[in-house]
């Protein structure tokens, strides 16, 4: 139908695991934040899983497999 | 105990990402919407996995989210059932038995199959009885996002326009709304599936973090066991008699009531999940659909039901403090979710869980009026309204259709707020109209003699019977009324749910006897000609030899059937 979803899925996961990996690193060892999550700084490794999920799902869809075809 | 969050820059901005894609996909579809089908059934163009994951997140609205999280608070393990045997069996008998009869037939609707199968009065009763219910379905879902949203985000909205006040209830109540209005406008049912499969990630990657810091806190599932009454560890060990287990039902209610008769009526003949595995590419993608959805299902309870229990571990050993409803002394179970992730989540990962949520919600939505677009056009407006149509006529009808119906549920959530009785009602109601109908497919599929006069007044009778058991009896502690007993008591049943389980028993057993029995004193209208691809002996049977073997839907079927009955034995 037109659009492969997996670019969409692709782009979001990957701009929300930038913002979060980023956030993750600048908040790093900040242990009043992180106290909430019992001192795991969870928005480096959902950051990091997100960005990862993200970039298998742009690589998977049209948007690669076009290229390659050319 | 703070129940409103504080949310940080970073939450907003994915919170307003979010609606940017949201909306962007919407937009990205307009161009294709060029013909009723597209715009009704998807051009029946995607591929398995993405009606798959659109199948079991349609069903995944903010009703089941909270509610089944609250049930784990409640019941525990128990819950467990709902999609277990409450889901699996029913999925794969769509997958194997059903789909080839409704991807086959060219029906676009179930609706339109019951027209194909027996005749017209049972195909207007259906679309006329669903289509009111995707209505209130949709209304009641954004009556629980507005209202969850204005207890845990107050913006202090308090405008005046044209002397109507507008505050935080109906802000976020319009706003939801709105959102959904317009990408379902430019994109039609691709646009609803796509947007449920992008909530099926985000709930997936926005719940994970909670449930694991969740279960680190609590210490496992050790903790968890060590913490927990023993019956809220099992979900089958307890249902040898209702006074063993919080739920008050037993292995019979839930075996025949819950996994037979009501999961059976929902995941093979409510069009709401039927349609996305009719908008699959292929009859293999079709049928191959739910059973791909089977499999997160199937590991959901993970995600929806583990946060309940571990709220309520904590709660027993004085860690966390759930809150009281509104005005009352009982506690609110419904405010699980929120509460778990106010106390585990930083700024971040904090705006991912409530997008999360917020797209659960609006999805619900979505998915009711996706429904109701397609039954309302082709099943009410085209069959009794103005049939013989160009084709551009009816996909402007299903376009404003939107509109409307989107415009209805708003009306339903002002509703549902103002009387909470009218609410139990309906669904009551509903759950009356729903019962039985499996009972007419089952004959209907696997009988050819079945008749159309047999399959409505089976129906029919159905209902009348779910109603006379649900009058003739009470839960433990009910009071006559809306919880039944209104012509006498004759039964006390232990809990609302084993009440709920027998009045589906009653009213599928009377469906079939009746329609069994005037199928025997009538004549068959329609030739065996008439019902090739929608009766099973006279389809022919799908050759999937030339396929991979672990492609073939019955090998898929196997698997999973063995992957759920290997859960239910590991948390029996």
């Amino acid at each position: 139908m037109g659009l492969d979803i997996k670019i969409p899925i692709g782009l979001m996961f990957s701009i929300f695991g930038i913002i979060l990996t980023i956030l993750g690193l600048v908040t790093n060892g900040d242990a009043e934040m992180y106290a909430k999550s019992l001192g795991h700084n969870v928005n480096l490794w959902s950051g990091l899983f997100m960005i990862a999920f993200g970039a298998f799902m742009l690589l998977t869809s049209t948007l690669v497999k076009k290229k390659k075809e050319e | 105990m703070q129940t409103t969050f504080t949310l940080g820059t970073v939450d907003w901005a994915i919170i307003a990402i979010y609606f940017v894609f949201v909306l962007g996909i919407g937009w990205a579809l307009r161009r294709h919407m060029k013909d009723a089908s597209a715009f009704l059934e998807a051009g029946r163009s995607l591929p398995a996995w993405v009606t798959g994951l659109a199948f079991i997140s349609a069903n995944l609205g903010a009703l089941e989210v909270i509610g089944m999280a609250a049930s784990g608070a409640k019941y525990g393990m128990m819950t467990v059932h709902f999609y277990w045997i409450g889901a699996i069996p029913a999925m794969i008998f769509l997958a194997i038995f059903m789909m080839p009869f409704y991807y086959g037939s060219k029906a676009r609707s179930v609706p339109e199959y019951l027209k194909l199968r027996f005749d017209e009065k049972t195909r207007g009763f259906n679309a006329f009885a669903f289509a009111i219910m995707t209505v209130f379905a949709s209304g009641i879902s954004m009556y629980a996002l507005a209202l969850l949203a204005q207890v845990i985000l107050p913006l202090n909205i308090d405008w005046n326009f044209l002397g109507v006040h507008i505050g935080e209830f109906d802000f976020y109540l319009f706003i939801s709304a709105m959102i959904v209005l317009v990408y379902m406008v430019l994109g039609g049912l691709t646009s609803a599936i796509y947007n449920e499969v992008l909530q099926f990630f985000l709930i997936v990657i926005g719940f994970l973090p909670l449930v694991i810091i969740g279960l680190t806190d609590i210490g496992g599932m050790e903790g968890l066991k060590a913490n927990l009454s023993e019956e809220m560890m099992h979900s089958w060990k307890f249902a040898g008699s209702a006074d063993a287990n919080p739920m008050g039902v037993t292995w019979f209610g839930i075996i025949m009531g819950l996994g037979f008769v009501l999961s059976f009526g929902y995941w093979c003949t409510n069009f709401l999940v039927v349609q996305r595995a009719m908008a699959a590419g292929s009859m293999k993608a079709a049928r191959k659909t739910p059973l791909i959805g089977a499999i997160p299902k199937m590991l959901l309870p993970a995600l929806v039901i583990l946060p309940g229990m571990i709220a309520m571990a904590l709660t027993n050993i004085g860690a966390l403090e759930l809150p009281l409803k509104e005005g009352t002394m009982t506690t609110d179970f419904d405010k699980v979710i929120p509460v778990l992730l106010m106390k585990y989540m930083p700024v971040g990962v904090l705006g991912l869980g409530l997008t999360a949520l917020m797209a659960s919600f609006m999805s619900g939505m979505a998915g009711n009026v996706s429904a109701f677009n397609t039954v309302f056009t082709y099943d009410i407006y085209q069959s009794y309204i103005r049939p013989n149509q160009a084709d551009k006529h009816y996909l402007k009808v299903g376009q404003w259709t939107t509109v409307v119906g989107v415009l209805a549920s708003i009306l339903t959530a002002y509703l549902a707020r103002s009387f909470n009785n009218v609410m139990d009602f309906l669904q009551l109601i509903f759950a009356f109209v729903n019962a039985p109908l499996f009972a007419a497919f089952l004959l209907g599929m696997f009988w050819k003699r079945t008749t159309g006069h047999a399959a409505f007044w089976g129906l029919i009778s159905g209902t009348t019977s779910a109603a006379i058991h649900h009058g003739l009896t009470l839960p433990a502690g009910g009071e006559v009324g809306i919880k039944g007993g209104y012509f006498a008591v004759l039964q006390t049943y232990p809990s609302e749910m084993a009440q709920n389980f027998w009045t589906a028993i009653y009213a599928f057993s009377a469906a079939l006897l009746i329609t069994f029995l005037i199928t025997i004193v009538t004549k068959r209208t329609k030739t065996d000609e008439d019902l090739k691809g929608l009766v099973y002996s006279l389809t022919p049977r799908i050759q999937d030899e030339s396929e991979h073997w672990y492609q073939r839907p019955v090998v898929m079927a196997v698997i999973v059937g063995i992957m759920a009955l290997v859960l239910s034995i590991i948390f029996w």
